[in-house]
């Protein structure tokens, strides 16, 4: 990061053509609709180095110069409080990026301006974006762009995302600060700490520019030292010598420096803002929509009807509407199993025919058929999200959340679970502490997911009658919920002991969601899934379908009982046997952990019917002469509370950063599996004889 | 987290004894507030990475908000520098403000 152009701007060659700007801003201030105004909503989507954060790139012509866009989380400011902070801050010292565009909420100016002070301090080419300036005028506020940009320093433009209004005038300035990047005229305002502090500031910051490490960012590297907020990679003198003046500080002001410098730089925003910020009374001004909306919506009395409503219309549109598409996409495959089948004579016994029509057919197809109820459950959710009620919904649920020693915050990864427990656990990283964060993780996979409502939609009209279907798929998504709670809150005793860290969060206006946004959510979270089908079950499927095709036999219908994952599963089939799984569940339960949704097609490979075929009816009814309706709801049981699949594994590696919390999650889920089914097993056999 | 060990209480921020000094009004847990009433901050009880973040969000002492909502636990809304804001649960007792215009 020491190589970066700002330190020899003589020694640089012919001005490049192309630079790369930065986006930046609040959550909430409209950084995706500016984002998509600028790119065309063209974008390149990847992670930021070694985290899962997902970076988001595209590209604006503007005048001949081309501009590469990165998208930065948003956040509300740059200490390392959270994990976007963290990212955003690493990206502008390591990156460099040309000029940062930090997109501001014009109606929300104060607040807003907090992240565009610290990007002052970073010392990174600013320009300011003030967004949803329709907005702010509506609400009566009649800013003086000229007199803002002069009093912080940097180059003020309204915009208006949703509209374009402003996009053009925005590029004009990032492009001229461009031009004027090598001349090194940064006219950017500092805060002044005031006569007790910034004698201080000033003298840490010499001795940074002196020792070399982080001093093109010194003014920035000398606050956050002196805050303490965890900077690396300076030697030991300086350390010490901010350590001393943090103590310093603290004596004579008698508060929390991070406190002290946080009042400082809102004083100075509220002083440019009172001069360069009126408001007249408008109609919005006294109450805005939003607030009357929410007398409503947050209403004691009413709040948790409506909020029952809204779930209970989640989930019944997701199924009813998904149940057409997902019949349309089961005979779409089998028509496309039929049609390869049909290259290879009746009865062959090909391997080539086998792998397409059963590993890859069976195991993938079985898995995309569900996609309609997964994106739709996403796009449900995604509306929830755009609207602003996704905030509400905490509000509502943090009453009760608390009480399992989470908090309401906790309840958007957990609706994602019904959905998919990959994108629920990414979804926990709005959570700040890590006990929070690991509690939700480490329970998430109890949030009975979409791939094991395919299991059920096998195995209850199989072995119950219809008056008992729902109540009993409604008790199993209950049971799920309980020994969630129940988890959660034995670990906020136990292992992540102490006083729950309640939280602020912002409350966000409500808003017209707009297609767009709403197709680009829910495919973020639908392609976690769709991708875990082309890489992870594709894999598992070809080797699930090796394992079960070798060794080979003459006799086709002992060749699985023959094979390497029939053996397997017969080998443990004792572990499983005081629960009431035969080999068979036990083979199948192999697949599960790839994926659950494998389940279902092992156990039509089992059962030996073709999984590609119109097979559900077929199926069952093999399923009701080899079980009893208590080892059906037994293998539901299992399959709902234990094991958790390959994908959740991953991610939890990856969102935990440990393998312990994997082992526990994974080992916790499956004893705990195994001791309610047999207990439920056995307890069942007495009852009924 | 950095934080996680800055999460102990902080004892050097209780809240001072509530003796009224002078004409000021005296101090009161958020969760005394009635809604729609506009309160001073003056300062919490709870670790300093919470304060931090409070202070960020824009309460820290001295700054004032108007209470939307409130209750003995809360979750509740309040309005500050012209954004909206959830406390969770918990945080209406963590609190503590004047009352004042």
């Amino acid at each position: 990061m020491n190589k970066g152009i700002a330190m020899y701007p003589t020694s640089l060659p012919a001005k490049p053509k192309t630079f790369r700007i930065a986006l930046a801003g609040n959550p909430n201030a409209g950084k995706t609709t500016i984002f998509n105004a600028l790119t065309g909503g063209r974008q390149h989507v990847g992670n930021y180095p070694g985290v899962t954060v997902e970076k988001k790139e595209g590209v604006a012509n503007f005048g001949g110069t081309t501009f590469t866009v990165v998208d930065l989380p948003g956040t509300y400011s740059l200490s390392a409080g959270s994990l976007e902070e963290i990212v955003t801050r690493d990206f502008l010292l390591a990156e460099q990026p040309d000029v940062v565009v930090d997109i501001v909420d014009a109606s929300n100016l104060e607040r807003h301006l907090y992240l565009a002070v610290q990007l002052m301090e970073l010392g990174v080419p600013l320009v300011l974006a003030l967004n949803m300036s329709d907005v702010a005028r509506a609400k009566g506020f009649r800013i003086n762009h000229t007199k803002l940009a002069k009093l912080l320093g940097v180059p003020v433009v309204p915009t208006e995302g949703h509209t374009g209004r402003g996009i053009p005038e925005l590029l004009q300035a990032v492009a001229e600060v461009c031009q004027k990047l090598d001349s090194q005229s940064l006219s950017t305002r500092q805060v002044d700490y005031g006569h007790e502090v910034e004698p201080h500031v000033e003298q840490l910051t010499a001795a940074i520019r002196r020792r070399g490490a982080g001093s093109e960012h010194a003014r920035w590297h000398a606050l956050q030292l002196l805050a303490g907020d965890g900077l690396t990679g300076h030697d030991d003198d300086v350390n010490r010598e901010a350590a001393r003046l943090r103590a310093h500080i603290e004596r004579i002001s008698g508060a929390d420096i991070g406190i002290v410098l946080t009042d400082a730089r809102y004083g100075f925003i509220a002083g440019a803002c009172a001069k360069a910020v009126s408001q007249v009374e408008t109609a919005e001004t006294r109450l805005s929509r939003s607030e009357r909306m929410d007398r409503v919506v947050l209403n004691r009395w009413l709040g948790l009807p409506i909020f029952a409503v809204l779930m209970y219309a989640l989930f019944y549109l997701t199924f009813a509407l998904a149940a057409p598409l997902t019949k349309g996409l089961e005979m779409l495959f089998g028509q496309i199993g039929g049609f390869v089948s049909s290259w290879w004579p009746v009865g062959s016994r090909s391997l080539l025919k086998s792998l397409l029509v059963d590993g890859i057919g069976g195991g993938v197809g079985s898995v995309l058929v569900f996609l309609p109820n997964i994106l739709l459950l996403f796009l449900a959710i995604a509306l929830l999200e755009d609207t602003g009620y996704m905030a509400r919904a905490v509000f509502i649920t943090d009453r009760w959340m608390h009480k399992i020693g989470l908090h309401g915050k906790s309840f958007i990864p957990m609706l994602i679970g019904f959905g998919c427990t990959v994108p629920a656990i990414m979804a926990t990283r709005t959570l700040e502490t890590r006990r929070d964060r690991l509690t939700t993780i480490l329970v998430l996979p109890l949030m009975s997911c979409g791939a094991r409502l395919l299991i059920y939609a096998l195995f209850i009209p199989a072995f119950f009658p219809p008056a008992w279907q729902a109540p009993v798929l409604w008790l199993l998504y209950i049971i799920g919920i309980a020994l969630a709670v129940g988890l959660a809150k034995l670990l906020r005793v136990t292992l992540f002991a102490g006083e729950p860290v309640p939280f602020v969060m912002e409350l966000p206006p409500y808003r017209l969601p707009t297609w767009r946004g709403l197709l680009q959510h829910m495919g973020e979270r639908g392609w976690l899934f769709v991708r875990k089908a082309g890489t992870i079950i594709l894999g598992f499927a070809i080797v699930l379908w090796a394992l079960s095709v070798w060794p080979r036999t003459d006799r086709p219908e002992q060749q699985l009982e023959h094979s390497a994952i029939g053996r397997i599963g017969k080998g443990i089939a004792p572990v499983f046997q005081p629960l009431g799984f035969d080999w068979k569940v036990s083979t199948s339960l192999l697949s599960a952990f790839a994926a659950k949704e494998l389940f279902v097609a092992q156990m039509g490979i089992v059962h030996r019917v073709a999984a590609t075929e119109e097979t559900s009816a077929t199926l069952r009814a093999k399923l009701q002469a080899a079980y009893t309706p208590l080892q059906g709801f037994c293998i539901m049981l299992f399959c709902l509370i234990g094991m958790p699949c390959l994908a959740t594994v991953a991610v939890t590696k990856q969102e935990t950063g440990s393998w312990k919390w994997v082992a526990l999650q994974w080992g916790g889920l499956t004893v705990l599996a195994w001791t309610i089914t047999a207990l439920v097993y056995q307890f069942g056999k007495l009852v009924t004889g | 987290m950095t934080t996680s060990a800055n999460n102990i209480t902080n004892l050097s921020h209780q809240p001072p004894a509530p003796t009224a000094s002078g004409s000021r009004e005296p101090l009161m847990p958020l969760s005394c507030a009635r809604p729609g009433e506009t309160v001073e901050m003056v300062t919490c009880r709870g670790g300093l990475g919470l304060q931090r973040r409070l202070a960020e969000m824009g309460l820290g002492a001295g700054s004032r908000f108007v209470v939307e909502t409130s209750g003995r636990q809360g979750p509740c809304v309040i309005v500050v520098k012209g954004a909206r804001l959830i406390l969770g649960h918990g945080m209406v007792g963590r609190l503590f403000v004047r009352r004042g215009a």
